[in-house]
Formats: C-alpha cells, structure tokens, sequence
C-alpha cells in the first residue's frame, strides 16, 4: 500500500464489500501509518492489536473501520488515562455505553487519543502526555480537547474518532483540523463510562472526514441508557435518510452578536480572516436556497462567563474522585487519610484541572454560592430562552465555531482566559443543550489555517443540522 | 485580587497544596477569571428560575429490582478492589483517619 488513501467511511465499505482489501489488511494500514506518524503528532496515547473477534456483521456500514476512541472513554480491559498523571496506569473495568454500542457494528478500535487533561482545555497542550500537533502545520495546535481524534482524523490515522464536548471540545479542533466534528443535543447520548467532567453538559460526539460520516456513526451512538439517567426515551431517526431532502426555504438565523465581539484583550475578538470566510458561507447558502434572517441573543455576551462559573462548579465536584484511594495515583507517605488525599491530588492532577476545582470549590462555597453559582445558573436559564425564542422564527443558527484559527503551540499557554475565550461560539450549545455541528469553511487568508463554520439546530433536531451541514458541504467543494 | 487566606481556603475545601513558588501565578489566574465573571452582575435576573440541566427531565428513576448487567464475580471484584494502592484481603486498606492516643 503506497499513498494516503484518506479512506472515510462510505469509501473504506466500498473496498471492504468488493472485497479489495480486508478488515485487517485495513486495519494494518492505519497502524503501519500510526508507527510512523505519530511521533511527530502524538494524537494517540495507546494504541491496541488486531482484535480476534468477527466483523461479519451484516448490513453494519461499520464492521471493520477502524476508530479511534478519545482517552477519557473506558474500553475494558485497557488503559484510559484522561490525559492525566492520576490514572497513568488505570484499566477499565467495564465498556463505555457508546463503545458497547460500537462493538455491536464491528468497528475495530485502533487506540485512544490524547486530550487535555480531563478535558479541560482549547489546544490539547493541558494534558500530561505532552501536546498534540496540528496535522496541517505541526507548529500549531490541533485545537482541544479532542485534540487527538481531531489530529487522528484530519491526518487519516483513522477513518473517525470520538470525542467529547464540554463546552466545544469536538467542535473547535474539529474546525482548527479541518474535518466534521458533531455535538449532539444533551440527553442523546450516553454518558456512562465518559470519566466525567461537568455532567450537566458533557456530551460524546464523532469527529469525521464527511457529514455523511457524522451522520452514521450519530446512528449508532444515540438512545436511552439506564446508566444514564439524563438519556432520553425518544425515537432516534436514521440521521442518513433526510440528508439529501431539500432545505430550500428554510430559514437560517446569523446572530448579530456573533459578528460585534468587543475587541481588547488578546485573541477575544472575531479574527477577520474567520468572519470573511463565514460570511462567504453564509452566502453560499443563500444561493442554495435558504432564507438568511438576522436574529439577536441578547445574552450572548454573558455565556462565557455563565460558563466559567458553571463548569468548575461541577468539575470540582465531579473530580473530588480522585483521592489516591481505590485506583490511580498514590501518594504513599501520606502521614494519614486526608494528608493522601492532598498529596495525590496535589501530585497527580496537573495545572489547569486544579485552576477549575479551586474556582469550583470558590463558587460553591458558603457566603459565595449565591453570588457565583446561582447567578450563572438563572444567567444560564436566559441564555436558553433566547434560544428559544430566537428558534421560533428560525430552523438552525449559523456562525463561526471558534474566533482565531489554529494558534501556535505555546502562544497562549501563559494565560488561561486567552485559551477559555477559544470557546467563546461553541459554549453557548453546551449552556443551552443544543446540537451544533463544525464543517470545514475554507482557510483563513492570514493563517492559511482551516476555518470552522458552526450549525446550530433546535434540541433533537440533528436530522435538520446534518442536511443542512451536508448540503453546504457538497456546495462548498464546487466552489 | 485574591487574598492570601482566600487562596489558602480554596485548596483546602479542594484538597490540594499549592507550593509557594506557584502562590502568586495562581492568584493572579484565579483573579482575572473571578473579574471577568463579575461581568455576570450586570444580567438582570431578578425573575428568573435557575437551570440546572436542560433535558427538562424529572425523578428519572427505574422500578427498584436487582439488575444483571455486572454480575459481582471474583473476577470483577479483581477489576474494582485490584487497581487500589493498599489492600487487605477483600478490602481497601486505607491510612488511619482517628489519631491514637
């Protein structure tokens, strides 16, 4: 095998069905590929064997693509280090749901993907397995969290990947690498088995080569699960079947606020390079067919901050886990119990993720809940409803999916808001519980770097954003 | 600008130390993030409910009978206890938490 054959998935069920390559023959390609690149990207943690099990499953477009699975989801049996000291050497002792739910198609798991460390991060330079690189230009950062599924991906170290996003964490390296990276509404999608960061907006997402790519493993993905109760009990279409339906007539709504940042601080305001592109976009899709309406979130301005506040809160209670006493790392010269718990923690839980317990710890407090975590989360109620009430007259919203395109590694690493202000377009979805989806919008005339241009749909609506996301995809390669 | 004894309360409710080179750097990331959320204040929000999640889901719970899904076995309760630092028998072995007289 010679060339890069940047397989997605439609493609890599073509050759595996006409019999021109097998799963293994396939499966080989990727890790032969993987041994030779990913010293330079370090995109994936792990990687695993050819596994024994069968692939014959029929009617599945995912039996034999191989996958890559982000280091904060458990597959049994192996090491999820959630880009972190503190479980360098934990095994899973049981499935995540979505990787069950992916064993049951056939995809074959080439390894687990680096990140910032428990997700916590916009460049993937957080986690404690040093950075990833940008495929595109390796002195650039493929964007976070999933930096790993992202640069395995958009590399074509594999032919999709999970991720999962907090407050953008699929949707801005998937625009910073250049490929399709998808949020799902929150309740679609089971949690069980994420090591969990903020559980009111995690949500597992593919990052893929194509939105038909995004579409099927979507399909496989959804659905309620008892293991997590916040699923919920609603029909999951087949996200395939609407792609091609017409969206002439519908109604596209461009928030005005996404286009009038307020300049100042470094990096905080929309690049020119990313807003021209965006607004090429947004024209093409005039041209399509669709109708273009300004709309207005009011409360825009303050999502960032709602989610500054929110976020750590939960992270703070979530990560209260890692004490040094039933796995990962131990401290063993602990003088008694809580001395272990600081020395553990303090040992193995790396600079940002303890930035976030210390806010969250800050928030919650007593004399300070009331000022920080109740106001961001009355905030967080009317950034939903102008949600809401903008989607009244609206079928999706459109934007950009991040404000600069990929930076350099170390650019901003020295000031923790310049990187939280990365997320400042993909964290209203999360506060909200909408799906969004990134696809990729051209380069950036300064950077020459991909350009993301963010869908967002109403909740459970993904059929709409995944026809929207991937008629304009098709338009966009006949530019 | 947070205060010495602020920072020093904060890693105690979190459990961690924070070596002293480290001190000033984390004060001063703690307080730029603590002053941009002061932004928050000016959202009117006198007549507003809080939103904890946005499923609108409510008492999700499940008929209470045993569930097969992870069987305890020896081999599972090698998975769980296996991977804790200190073990007795079936048990974790953690240090002591009462002093001794």
């Amino acid at each position: 095998m010679t060339a890069n054959k940047n397989y997605t998935i439609k493609s890599a069920r073509e050759d595996l069905d006409k019999g021109q390559i097998s799963a293994q023959e396939l499966f080989n390609y990727y890790r032969d590929k993987i041994n030779t690149e990913n010293k330079n990207l370090n995109a994936y943690l792990t990687v695993f064997d050819f596994p024994n099990s069968k692939f014959l499953i029929p009617n599945s477009l995912l039996a034999g693509i191989p996958c890559a699975i982000k280091d904060n989801m458990l597959i049994k049996g192996t090491r999820t280090t959630a880009g972190s000291k503190i479980l360098e050497n934990y095994i899973a002792s049981y499935d995540a749901t979505v990787i069950k739910k992916l064993r049951t198609t056939g995809v074959v798991f080439l390894g687990k993907t680096n990140l910032d460390e428990f997700a916590m991060g916009t460049s993937t330079e957080n986690s404690a397995y040093g950075p990833t690189k940008n495929p595109l230009d390796i002195s650039r950062v493929p964007g976070g969290s999933s930096g790993g599924s992202a640069a395995a991906v958009a590399a074509d170290l594999a032919i999709f990947a999970l991720g999962s996003d907090t407050g953008g964490s699929v949707r801005q390296p998937a625009a910073m690498c250049g490929i399709v990276g998808l949020k799902p509404t929150y309740g679609r999608v089971s949690r069980h088995g994420l090591i969990a960061m903020a559980s009111s907006f995690d949500q597992i997402g593919p990052l893929t080569k194509t939105v038909e790519d995004s579409a099927i493993v979507l399909n496989t993905l959804c659905g309620h699960d008892i293991f997590d109760s916040t699923t919920v009990k609603k029909e999951v279409p087949d996200f395939t079947a609407t792609l091609n339906d017409s969206i002439k007539d519908l109604t596209i709504g461009v928030p005005k606020e996404f286009f009038a940042m307020p300049t100042g601080r470094q990096g905080a305001g929309l690049s020119l390079e990313v807003a021209e592109c965006v607004k090429t976009t947004i024209a093409k899709l005039e041209t399509l067919g669709c109708k273009i309406k300004e709309i207005s979130l009011p409360n825009f301005e303050y999502a960032l901050a709602t989610y500054y506040i929110a976020v750590p809160s939960e992270v703070s209670a979530n990560l209260a886990r890692f004490d040094g006493i039933r796995y990962g790392y131990s401290a063993q010269d602990g003088e008694n119990l809580i001395d272990t718990y600081f020395k553990s923690r303090t040992e193995g839980i790396g600079p940002e993720p303890i930035r976030r317990i210390m806010l969250g710890a800050h928030a919650l407090s007593s004399g300070y809940y009331d000022a920080y975590y109740l106001k961001a989360q009355k905030v967080r109620a009317l950034i939903k409803k102008d949600f809401d009430d903008a989607f009244k007259d609206v079928d999706v919203m459109v934007g950009p999916t991040t404000p600069n395109t990929a930076f350099k590694i170390g650019e901003k690493a020295s000031d923790p808001l310049a990187l939280y202000l990365e997320d400042i377009y993909t964290v209203p979805l999360n506060l909200a519980g909408l799906p969004g989806i990134s696809i990729p919008c051209g380069f950036g005339s300064q950077s020459q770097m991909p350009v993301g241009f963010q869908i967002i749909a109403k909740p459970f609506d993904e059929a709409t954003l995944l026809r929207v996301a991937h008629q304009l995809e098709q338009a966009l390669k006949t530019i | 600008m947070l205060s010495d004894t602020e920072l020093d309360h904060i890693a105690e409710l979190a459990r961690v130390r924070v070596a002293p080179e480290k001190r000033e750097q984390l004060k001063k990331d703690l307080s730029a993030i603590l002053d941009y959320v002061e932004k928050l204040n000016k959202a009117d929000t006198s007549s507003v409910e809080p939103l904890y999640q946005t499923t609108g889901l409510v008492n999700a719970t499940r008929a209470d009978e045993p569930r097969e899904e992870f069987p305890m076995t020896e081999k599972l309760e090698e998975l769980l206890n296996g991977q804790a630092p200190a073990r007795k028998e079936r048990f974790v072995k953690v240090k002591s938490i009462l002093k001794k007289n």
